[in-house]
């Protein structure tokens, strides 16, 4: 051992040369992000706008009629896009509602001992593999659904009978697999928000009940809304788990139908596809991918903005 | 301390270096991967030479090792998986031979190889009179059959052809209106572009016509649907029938390998590799090619994409 390495200075000509290559590195991985963001949306636009020109931009957003192998063929793709915004929204309304609730469940009211039990629980639920919510979905969902369609159309001869496959059924896979993300994020917030605040408000008089719904939510509405929008994000990008459960016609979303998203269009018919089909099917991403661009952006800015007037 | 921050800083780059190998394409990483395993296995090497050898003496043997240049397919696109699978599993015993299949239709296909421009015209019909009158060969290399099956609980046993055309157009909607019971017909069919779709549309003359309560993206899927949802019907390969699923006879013929050969179940269709003139006229590549087919490897291929064997 030479008595310079002991020393706690480093050798002078040394560091920079570590200290450089370390900054390197992390640019380059900092950089990689970017990268990906930029090619996959510049891949996305490339690839999926000749079809929209060749088929013609309405014809492909407001059409009905989806027929990629017909003689003609046509690429409608209205019901997918509707399907995909009305699925999203109503597992958003369903699922956001408990996530919030448990979140203050969590935070506020659950004892300390039944909160670390339920937390795991929660967190369990996010690294559940979403093809296992799909089968799920298949095995115990779609019978129940397909009773239930069985009483209430009973006798009908021009409902078109799906099998429990249904909007429903993949609205409650949504919002089943958005309740993790909508749990943790808005729990985090919910105990982000500052103990004076919380304190002020029981030393006012306002009861628990008052002070959480009154104080503490609103307080913690930013991070909340991020939650919503990251879960947003989760339900309209998701394919695995509806696509074993929604049916996967081409239909107009009623509960009852059997529907198409915009994701399980792609991944439906990817594998066979040729020609202007796989082209039209790069579209669908494309348009899936500006959705949720639009969702990420519009959502976090007009939460944004919110959040400004409010403070 | 130096040398451990130095060690550090290598394996951060090397960790890059793999992140930049997965993100890759495939072949650069097999090749890596190849090589790492020809680097690691000089110990073995020896055995791997022999292996080698043995290989080339058996090739030898057959005399097919001097085989060179190409050959040309077109045509069935529902043909496009066992020409894939018999064009890379020729390659692979002939190394020096390449196989390009095109994929443009049955029609074209056979107008292609009378006209000259490929070997071989694949078509998932037989052939036309005119087409037979023009010069080309039919060699059946494999039969397509599709079986119907419903839920093992389902009464019905069999069905017409005209039942059957009628229940997926979606004017029969109870099992009652076929001899059944009173209870909904669930219709399941593949997703378009699947082949097996194309041929079961085709032969009912139905192309695009089908009202699918459930448009599945895969065999097993269709099976799973069907066996798990009283009322439903769907469509399969027959190679994959097991006992949770009834198949039904079709206008009184059970669906068996025996009666498909017999031509006697309608829903099967022959898969044609149409020549000139006949094989023996040919060059000695696409003489070799069908050599293979009408191997015991060529039958294990066709078995193994779901065909029943010609002889």
């Amino acid at each position: 051992m030479h008595e310079t390495d002991n020393s706690i200075l480093l050798s002078k000509k040394k560091i920079p040369v570590v200290e450089k290559a370390a900054e390197y590195i992390f640019t380059a991985c900092g950089l990689l992000a970017v990268l990906a963001v930029f090619s996959i949306t510049f891949y996305m636009i490339w690839s999926g706008t000749p079809a929209l020109f060749k088929v013609g931009i309405l014809d492909i957003l407001f059409g009905t009629v989806w027929k990629p192998t017909g003689d003609p063929a046509s690429f409608g793709i209205l019901y997918v896009i509707l399907t995909s915004i009305i699925g999203t929204g109503m597992a958003i309304l369903i699922g956001v509602p408990i996530g919030i609730l448990t979140a203050v469940f969590l935070a506020e009211t659950a004892p300390p001992k039944l909160a670390n039990a339920v937390r795991p629980a929660v967190e369990l639920l996010a690294g559940i593999p979403s093809v296992i919510y799909g089968l799920l979905g298949i095995l115990i969902l779609n019978p129940l659904m397909y009773k239930l369609e069985l009483k209430i159309f009973a006798g009908s001869t021009t409902h078109q009978f799906t099998g429990g496959a249904n909007l429903i059924s993949a609205v409650l896979v949504l919002a089943l697999m958005i309740l993790p993300t909508v749990i943790n994020i808005s729990e985090s917030a919910l105990r982000a928000v500052p103990k004076q605040l919380k304190s002020a408000s029981l030393a006012l008089g306002a009861t628990h009940i008052q002070t959480i719904f009154q104080v503490i939510l609103p307080a913690a509405k930013s991070g909340i809304m991020t939650a919503i929008v990251l879960g947003c994000g989760r339900a309209i990008g998701e394919a695995m788990a509806i696509t074993l459960v929604s049916g996967s016609s081409v239909n107009f979303p009623l509960p009852f139908a059997s529907v198409r998203f915009l994701t399980t269009a792609i991944v439906a018919e990817m594998s066979y596809s040729q020609g202007l089909h796989r082209e039209v099917l790069f579209t669908i991403g494309l348009v899936l991918f500006a959705f949720i661009m639009l969702i990420q952006i519009g959502l976090t800015r007009l939460f944004k903005r919110g959040a400004m007037e409010n403070d | 301390m130096r040398t451990r921050k130095l060690s550090g800083l290598a394996m951060v780059g090397l960790l890059s270096l793999t992140l930049a190998a997965c993100t890759g394409s495939q072949n650069q990483t097999t090749t890596a991967a190849t090589e790492a395993v020809t680097t690691t296995g000089t110990t073995a090497a020896g055995s791997t030479e022999a292996q080698t050898e043995e290989k080339t003496s058996a090739q030898e043997s057959e005399g097919t090792a001097d085989l060179k240049g190409s050959i040309t397919m077109a045509g069935s696109t529902s043909m496009e998986k066992f020409a894939n699978a018999l064009a890379e599993a020729f390659m692979e015993e002939y190394p020096n031979v390449t196989v390009q299949a095109e994929f443009t239709g049955s029609s074209a296909g056979i107008e292609a190889v009378l006209g000259g421009q490929s070997d071989i015209g694949n078509s998932s019909r037989s052939l036309k009179d005119e087409e037979k009158e023009k010069g080309a060969v039919e060699n059946i290399v494999a039969i397509d059959g599709i079986a119907v099956v419903v839920d093992a609980a389902n009464s019905v046993d069999g069905l017409t052809k005209e039942q059957l055309t009628n229940i997926y157009n979606g004017t029969i909607k109870n099992w009652s209106e076929v001899g059944g019971s009173d209870q909904p017909i669930v219709v399941v069919g593949r997703e378009a572009g699947s082949g097996t779709r194309g041929a079961f549309e085709e032969i009912l003359k139905l192309e695009d016509a089908c009202k699918y309560a459930n448009e599945l993206d895969s065999t097993g899927a269709v099976m799973a649907k069907v066996a798990s949802t009283p009322g439903a019907v769907g469509y399969v390969s027959l190679d994959v029938i097991d006992d949770t699923v009834k198949p039904l006879a079709l206008d009184g013929v059970e669906a068996t390998e025996e009666n498909i050969k017999a031509g006697t179940y309608f829903l099967s269709r022959p898969f044609v590799m149409a020549t000139k003139g006949e094989i023996a006229e040919q060059n000695e590549l696409v003489q070799a090619l069908f050599a293979y087919v009408y191997s015991d490897e060529g039958s294990d291929l066709v078995q193994s994409v779901g065909l029943i064997t010609a002889e």
